[in-house]
């Protein structure tokens, strides 16, 4: 079991390493627009800190997103992935390892330059840390359920927009959530503790039932 | 309704399909097609071109839910077996199925991995210089030729365990010795007793067991079949 995990996982991770410019388009799609707003809206201390866990949020969010179309289309281009579903392993097992590698190349990297851009907000130094914390418990949620999506929508022509109408509503409350954690952080009034246990929450259910759904989506998509 | 000779000895029934149905869109591509895959038989799905030879091939996998009938293999539903059937079953369709940017090398063994059929790295090197790709293992399939590519796919077919092999014209794009490569293949996997669904125009001869050949898109006995031997 978990030597078919590890071995789809490493396979993805594999191919994302020697087409480097995937995983670099994400990162510098989340940088840039973060870096836009604080140009855009003057460099007022106090607007800035009242934005930032929000506008960092939402470029997580729509980075995850942009991402996500490519999670299962370069396999279904080339058949690979109709080699997947015969394989004899549980479609779900494998999913989650794709989604796991997904994560990996796509989140983890946002998480780790979010102390960086956030300094543009003003943000003190307990608020960067709940915010990379949020995001590490916040951005496997939304690889977990933009696969249900991206398995839905696979092989639609303007797939990519209908996949943001279909998945972007799901990510409310995480980004509700993920953002309600910095802000409360930020302005001190009040435990983030509550947040990051709804996180997880989050997290638990998504890793439980979006590989199932998304297995089921493929199977569907690839009829 | 199969006008199938009797065989001297009685062939283990592998899968059993009946009064299968598939449509596309509104288009109703056969319906009521029965027919049996015995161990060492060769099916030869013949057809038109859109007569539904792709269509009949992916149902038989599973991958393409039929409108009506059954798909059987030995004796349980194919729906209920679900990845023990896949276990049973190799499958080549019309993409290649391996990725450009991994090398020949790294494609089979991530393939016999998730067929939980651990190969060491000498079995698939042997595999890929008996496909004719000596030299070419560790360079990535994209640097590849079309034909080249499909061999790498097809080496799958020499490491593989399985009993069934469905083949979706597996002999396009490939040149004379690798047609004649293909052949033997396919007359062993017969002759250990396996079985084999292809689509082709091309003659696959056999040593030995049954070649049964199926047309779609006629109105008459689809099903007919012939023996190597010369016991009918």
């Amino acid at each position: 079991m978990l030597k078919v995990f590890y071995c789809v996982l490493s396979r993805d991770i594999t191919l994302a390493l020697r087409r480097r410019t995937d995983v670099l388009t994400t990162l510098f799609f989340f940088i840039i627009v973060v870096s836009l707003f604080p140009l855009g809206v003057g460099s007022e201390r106090e607007q800035l800190r009242m934005l930032g866990p929000g506008v960092v949020w939402v470029a997580a969010l729509l980075a995850s997103m942009l991402a996500l179309e490519r999670l299962f289309a370069a396999d279904y281009d080339d058949g690979t992935l109709e080699q997947l579903l015969l394989t004899g392993q549980p479609l779900a097992l494998l999913v989650l390892g794709k989604v796991v590698a997904h994560w990996l190349l796509t989140g983890l990297p946002l998480v780790l330059i979010a102390p960086l851009v956030a300094m543009q907000y003003h943000l003190s130094s307990t608020a960067i840390w709940v915010m990379m914390a949020a995001l590490a418990i916040g951005t496997p949620v939304l690889s977990l359920i933009g696969a249900i999506g991206a398995a839905l929508t696979l092989g639609l022509r303007g797939g990519g927009i209908l996949l943001s109408l279909l998945i972007l509503p799901l990510y409310v409350p995480v980004l509700v959530y993920g953002a309600g954690a910095v802000s409360v952080s930020a302005i001190e009034i009040a435990d983030t503790q509550p947040y990051f246990y709804l996180l997880t929450a989050f997290l638990m259910g998504s890793s439980l039932l979006a590989p199932l759904a998304a297995a089921a989506a493929l199977r569907i998509s690839l009829e | 309704m199969v006008s199938r000779c009797s065989h001297p000895q009685p062939n283990l029934l592998m899968l059993d399909v009946s009064d299968l149905a598939c449509r596309r869109g509104e288009r109703l591509l056969f319906s009521d097609l029965s027919f049996q895959v015995p161990a060492e038989t060769l099916v030869h799905v013949r057809g038109r071109n859109g007569s539904g030879k792709t269509t009949l091939l992916r149902a038989l996998c599973g991958l393409l839910r039929a409108d009506a009938g059954s798909i059987r293999w030995r004796g349980e539903p194919i729906r209920d077996l679900a990845e023990d059937y896949n276990r049973d079953l190799l499958y080549f369709g019309h993409l290649n199925g391996i990725k450009a940017d991994l090398t020949g090398l790294e494609n089979l063994r991530i393939a016999s991995t998730l067929d939980q059929d651990p190969t060491d790295a000498d079995a698939i090197v042997a595999a890929l210089s008996r496909i004719g790709l000596e030299g070419f293992e560790d360079l990535p399939t994209r640097m590849l030729s079309q034909g080249q590519k499909k061999r790498v796919a097809l080496a799958r077919l020499i490491l593989s365990k399985a009993p069934l092999w469905i083949l979706d014209e597996p002999f396009t794009a490939l040149d004379v010795d690798a047609v004649d490569l293909l052949q033997q293949l396919i007359a062993e996997q017969v002759a250990r007793g396996g079985s084999v669904i292809l689509t082709t125009h091309q003659e696959v001869p056999l040593t030995s067991g049954a070649i049964q050949r199926l047309t779609l898109g006629e109105a008459s006995d689809p099903v007919s079949s012939e023996n190597t031997e010369s016991s009918c």
